[in-house]
């Protein structure tokens, strides 16, 4: 009898709401939808090297015994630069964020972004052209005295185009990642924490360590999955600097090799079956990247009871 | 175990903005000082200035004298770190750490300058500043659960917890009811009645009802106009502030005519 008066909309800013979020919606998808073609293109491409006969693929040994090795090597890279990279990288943010006065702090902030706006070819050239044979007598040093360390065995290489340099120039590229992240995340910190630490007569130290860096723990873990992510899939540096070769466990000789650089390196000249095999190796790295990812979830997830958000 | 605060002529600045200024006023050990007054009055930022939180802003400094049984706060070598220490704080709104456990939030302060404490000792301190303020039977099955999952007034009381378990001469409460309902407000206001047995206890409130129950004196802080600086009106026991004030602007502030 009676209609209800609440049922008639107001038009226009409905409308105007439907197109919103059918945009937003659009690009969620879109998302999806690469992230699934580019895993596709991976797997139907690097399909016919993980069926081939061992003998035919690079090494005669199948797929597995090829990018074992390659693997491992990717691995001792990134881990390798963020080790060098994370201390420090922490270590500036928190300068940056807490303990530079406010016109150093912007002045310096700015620099470290400008590292990252550095090509990586750039750092690649300076690398091998600059780094390598800087180092190279520390490597020397680290063979005779440290050398019964199987990671410092000798004979160094003369030229210092190892793992660890490339490893070094790597920890130089994600350090701007990491620092400008963990700082966004350090000044972030809410003051009320700070207060309560520093009201219970916590000197400055006291305070980063009970208040900032405990708020930024998921922040810090983010950061340096972003900075290993880099690490990972860096290309033009590793195969500028690294003399590569077979999987060794010394850091100081030349060898090893990292996926994306053989890719890089070899992809050029590639055919048939070596481009599936060039392929699966990127697959491979797609998973490792993947993998990592989701461990940095996790992490965070653990401790989500006491992260504050509740 | 409680020290009295004598103030000499304090002028408190924001760069070069005087926001209190001449204050002179001395509170007693082992009594309970209410700062009242309206917004912006000051009252908040003077009392930052008896434990030196309020140099933790950029450009905050003091003129003047504050004396913590005779010693003066802001004499030369004087860590800020130390002051804290001996002049606890509790803030507007409960900030327990959230990243750690409710037993680690009343250790927090303990543990601070790489002081080493036994298991034993560790739990019988937790117990005691816990029952110190009035939470212990509250929280006892769940010390290892986060403070943040407690109610805003359980907060707060741990606040306080870990404000005492430091053993202060002092403690500083800047309006520490004001986001909380009145049922956890009237268990603050108990505990600050007990706290008095062994401790100094100032207290900024906007609540001049609690102001009358809580306090043995009371200090009215008034500001002129806005840009200028606020001042003490008038420091007196609490039944002369409200029932027979000398100054005019006191009478017409807890009569309510204005603020």
């Amino acid at each position: 009898m009676t209609t209800n008066s609440l049922t008639t909309s107001q038009g226009a800013g409905r409308a105007g709401d439907k197109v919103f979020s059918g945009a937003t919606l659009a690009a969620g998808c879109l998302i999806l939808a690469v992230l699934f073609g580019v895993a596709l293109f991976l797997v139907i491409q690097a399909i016919p090297a993980l069926v081939a006969p061992p003998a035919d693929i690079q090494g005669g040994h199948g797929f597995f015994a090829y990018i074992g090795p390659i693997v491992v090597g990717t691995l001792i890279a990134a881990v390798i630069a963020l080790v060098i990279a994370t201390p420090v990288a922490i270590g500036v943010a928190l300068f940056i964020s807490h303990y530079a006065p406010r016109r150093l702090a912007s002045g310096l902030g700015y620099v470290v972004d400008l590292l990252a706006a550095i090509p990586s070819v750039v750092y690649g050239a300076w690398g091998a052209a600059f780094l390598a044979p800087q180092i190279s007598p520390a490597y020397g040093w680290l063979a005779s005295n440290m050398g019964w360390l199987p990671i410092f065995q000798g004979p160094a290489s003369a030229t210092g185009k190892t793992i660890l340099t490339a490893s070094i120039v790597l920890s130089v590229m994600v350090l701007p990642i990491i620092t400008s992240l963990s700082r966004e995340i350090f000044l972030q910190t809410p003051k009320l924490h700070e207060e309560a630490a520093l009201a219970l007569g916590a000197t400055r130290w006291e305070m980063i360590k009970i208040a900032v860096l405990p708020f930024g723990r998921p922040g810090i873990v983010s950061a340096i999955m972003l900075g290993l992510g880099r690490a990972l899939g860096e290309t033009m540096a590793v195969a500028l600097v690294l003399s590569s070769g077979a999987l060794t466990a010394s850091l100081i000789q030349s060898g090893n090799q990292t996926i994306a650089a053989e890719i890089a390196l070899n992809f050029p000249e590639a055919s048939g079956l070596k481009v599936s095999t060039l392929i699966a190796a990127g697959l491979v790295l797609f998973v490792i990247t993947l993998g990592v990812n989701m461990i940095a979830r996790w992490i965070i997830s653990r401790h989500k009871e006491f992260s504050g958000a509740n | 175990m409680s020290k009295r605060i004598d103030v000499k002529d304090l002028n408190v600045y924001y760069g070069s903005f005087l926001a209190v200024e001449g204050v002179n006023i001395n509170i007693e050990a082992k009594s309970v000082t209410a700062f009242i007054g309206p917004s912006g009055c000051g009252k908040s930022t003077f009392l930052r200035t008896l434990n030196r939180m309020h140099e933790v802003l950029p450009g905050a400094r003091v003129e003047g004298e504050v004396l913590l049984d005779g010693d003066n706060l802001y004499g030369p070598g004087v860590d800020p770190v130390t002051v804290r220490t001996q002049v606890g704080m509790v803030f507007q709104r409960p900030n327990p750490f959230p990243t750690m456990s409710i037993r680690d939030n009343v250790l927090a302060g303990v543990k601070l300058n790489n002081k080493k404490i036994s298991k034993g000792a560790a739990d019988a301190l937790v117990e005691k500043s816990l029952r110190g303020a009035n939470l212990w039977n509250e929280v006892k099955d769940r010390l290892e659960k986060p403070g943040s999952g407690l109610s805003g007034g359980q907060q707060q009381r741990l606040c306080i917890a870990r404000a005492i378990a430091v053993e202060p001469q002092v403690i500083l409460m800047d309006e520490p009811c004001s986001a909380l309902d009145p049922i956890s407000t009237l268990a603050v206001e108990d505990l600050i009645n007990e706290l008095k047995d062994e401790y100094t206890v100032v207290i900024v409130t906007h609540n001049m009802q609690q102001a009358a129950r809580v306090s043995d004196k009371t200090a009215f802080f008034n500001i002129a106009g806005t840009g200028k600086p606020g001042k003490l009106i008038e420091f007196a026991d609490t039944t002369t502030i409200f029932n027979n004030p000398s100054q005019k602007a006191t009478e017409d502030y807890v009569s309510g005519r204005f603020g």
